[in-house]
């Protein structure tokens, strides 16, 4: 453990700062509370609400996880885990089921989660209406008065143009029938796993200055229509690696001749699998 | 198979540090520089990331330097990260520009004023031609010295203030806010816009102030004043009740006199723009006393349409180092995304494959 710097790196006072806005956060769910972020070590844009969302809830005996595009072994989750394997210390894993905290950049595991576990999300944008108006201030009015047209507009621009919504990841959600939230860019396929999840869900955006959360069994929509409804999308193939037809697949170009391999997206989930084949 | 899963980050992240540190020290054959020679010799660039990283260290800032190549938003960002853990002891008392000793002082609105014209180090009057005895180097003929003659150096504003010329300077009666503690909200008072200015990045700031002077949001600026020079910082401790020196700054200040404003029951007035500095750094304090006042439009009854007037706009995006993590983020790995993207194309097209079973014909292109 790196000397010189408090456990999980942020000193308690800081820490104890960014509780109370994950805890009004919990109260008002999808709600973003700004919170006084700091200057991490590591570049915004890269994991630093994540980053200062785990170091608040880690406790020494949290064994963490640490994926970014649902694999552990992507060079920022590297970088993160290694991060807190010298600032604090604790476990860590690869294996979502032995993980108490996982904190995540674009994907939710396939493994529903469970009550005992916590998923700390990086956000890069945590303003759901950012891209239809870009003044906070202005969507802050939006939010309070839960002014949320505009997004069922471009909702319907989309099926008008396209013949179906064309956001394919970041698709908003209503989180609790009130707040309009981004669930960061996860692909949409990943929606459903928001709702009603066992797990605490915590978000965290560093450069934007704003925690958010979804609490355990707490309901989330993804926006649609009666006649249009939400539908997820994924390659439609099996996974080249364990077989699996009911996960996030990877795309993997394999030669200039439009060779193609689909995998697993979650290396943990196809580690597990190809085990369970392996053993049978 | 032909495809092999990604592993080994790890060893791959500990190779990439290793290269970069034998690039840091380049050919061997060439005598590695030291932090005390960039900090004597390439001060303006240590000047920059004092004020871009927010913390007034000449030797750490040189390291800074050192360490990013030369790379100065790096070194800033290496500093704001140092910055971020060290605890505050105490807050200075306001530091008091007035009694500077000044290595610099010139006013753009006054031929000759009480403490006189000082041109002092200014690259202002050079050539720009490159000087190739720079190449060899060597000392240079020694600069003739005058004595100080230690007579106060009022500032410009106060002189105009006297005859209620111009606004007065804002009063110092709440405790500033702090950006880096608390979340910034709009809108957002002077204190904090002048503290985001100050550690904003410097080309943002020129660029800004630029588009003000050529018309978006014209403000009508005079240099009523730049000075550069030491000034001491102090802090009261409360169980002392008086202030105690604790050290010295170099600090470049910059007083804009900008066109009046005024009403019926205000008589017309000059109103004032401000920009300071860590070091010496011209440029920055003058494109920040520019952006300063334009964004004080809305304060003083202007109307706001330009860019530099918007202060929600240049707040959110003068930081540098938020938005090179933000732009630079775009390089780490997004193909979860994207392939939610291909596949979201992929349906598209192929739903509407059977009415467009080519290439759109140029009709469809929206031309007649």
């Amino acid at each position: 453990m790196t000397q010189g710097y408090n456990f999980a790196y942020l000193d308690e006072q800081t820490k104890r700062m960014i509780r109370r806005a994950l805890l009004k956060a919990v109260a008002i769910p999808g709600h973003q509370v700004p919170f006084g972020s700091r200057e991490m070590p590591l570049p915004y844009g890269w994991g630093t609400g994540g980053i200062q969302v785990t170091a608040a809830v880690l406790g020494a005996d949290d064994v963490l996880k640490v994926i970014d595009q649902g694999a552990d072994d992507t060079t920022n989750a590297v970088s993160i885990r290694r991060f807190f394997a010298r600032t604090a210390g604790v476990r860590t894993t690869t294996r979502t089921a032995e993980a108490t905290v996982i904190q995540t950049r674009h994907r939710i595991p396939e493994v529903p989660l469970r009550d005992d576990q916590i998923l700390v999300y990086q956000v890069p944008l945590p303003e759901p209406l950012a891209k239809l108006e870009p003044s906070r201030t202005e969507t802050r009015r939006m939010h309070a008065l839960a002014d949320y047209g505009a997004m069922h507009v471009k909702l319907y621009e989309d099926i008008t143009r396209y013949g179906h919504v064309s956001i394919s990841y970041d698709y908003p959600v209503l989180v609790n029938g009130r707040h309009l939230m981004s669930p960061s860019p996860i692909p949409a396929f990943d929606n459903p796993k928001l709702h009603m999840s066992a797990a605490l869900q915590l978000f965290g955006a560093g450069r934007e200055k704003r925690i958010y959360a979804i609490p355990p069994w707490t309901s989330v929509k993804s926006l649609d229509f009666e006649d249009h409804p939400f539908r997820t999308t994924r390659a439609p193939h099996a996974c080249g690696l364990c077989g699996a037809t009911d996960s996030y697949l990877d795309e993997v170009v394999t030669d200039d001749r439009g060779g193609r391999l689909f995998c697993c997206s979650d290396t943990d989930y196809c580690e597990g699998r190809r085990q369970a084949l392996a053993a049978e | 198979m032909a495809y092999v899963a990604v592993k080994g980050g790890e060893r791959a992240i500990d190779n990439a540090h290793a290269w970069l540190a034998e690039a840091r020290r380049g050919d061997a054959s060439v005598a590695e520089i030291g932090v005390d020679q960039i900090a004597s010799q390439l001060g303006r660039a240590v000047d920059r990331a004092m004020a871009e990283g927010s913390i007034y260290d000449r030797e750490l800032a040189a390291l800074a330097v050192k360490q990013a190549q030369g790379d100065l938003i790096e070194a800033a960002f290496l500093l704001r990260a140092y910055r971020t853990t060290l605890p505050r002891f105490a807050a200075s008392v306001p530091v008091d520009t007035v009694n500077m000793r000044p290595l610099r002082r010139i006013s753009a609105v006054f031929k000759d004023l009480p403490g006189g014209q000082v041109l002092g180090p200014t690259t202002d009057y050079t050539h720009r031609l490159l000087d190739f005895a720079l190449v060899d180097g060597g000392m240079p003929p020694a600069a003739a010295q005058a004595a100080p003659d230690g007579a106060p150096v009022p500032r410009v504003h106060d002189i105009l203030g006297h005859e209620g010329l111009i606004e007065p300077d804002g009063t110092a009666d709440a405790e500033p806010g702090d950006l880096t503690r608390q979340p910034l909200s709009f809108p957002a008072d002077r204190d904090l816009r002048l503290q985001a200015l100050a550690r904003g990045d410097e080309g943002f700031l020129l660029s800004l102030g630029y588009s003000t002077q050529r018309g978006y949001g014209h403000t009508h600026p005079f240099v009523g004043e730049i000075r550069m020079g030491e000034v001491a910082v102090e802090i009261e401790p409360p169980e002392l009740g008086f202030a105690i020196e604790i050290g010295d700054l170099v600090l470049t200040e910059c007083q804009m006199v900008n066109q009046f404003g005024g009403s019926k029951t205000t008589p017309a007035q000059f109103t004032r723009g401000y920009g300071l500095a860590f070091g010496q750094g011209e440029r920055r304090a003058m494109a920040m006393a520019l952006v300063d006042r334009s964004l004080r439009a809305g304060e003083l009854g202007e109307d706001a349409t330009a860019p530099g007037q918007d202060v929600e706009f240049v707040l959110s995006h003068c930081d540098n180092i938020e938005a090179t993590g933000f732009v630079e983020h775009l390089k780490l790995p997004h193909y979860v995304d994207f392939q939610s993207e291909l596949e979201t194309l992929r349906r598209i097209r192929a739903d509407a494959a059977p009415a467009h079973p080519g290439p759109l014909p140029q009709g469809e292109r929206g031309q007649t």
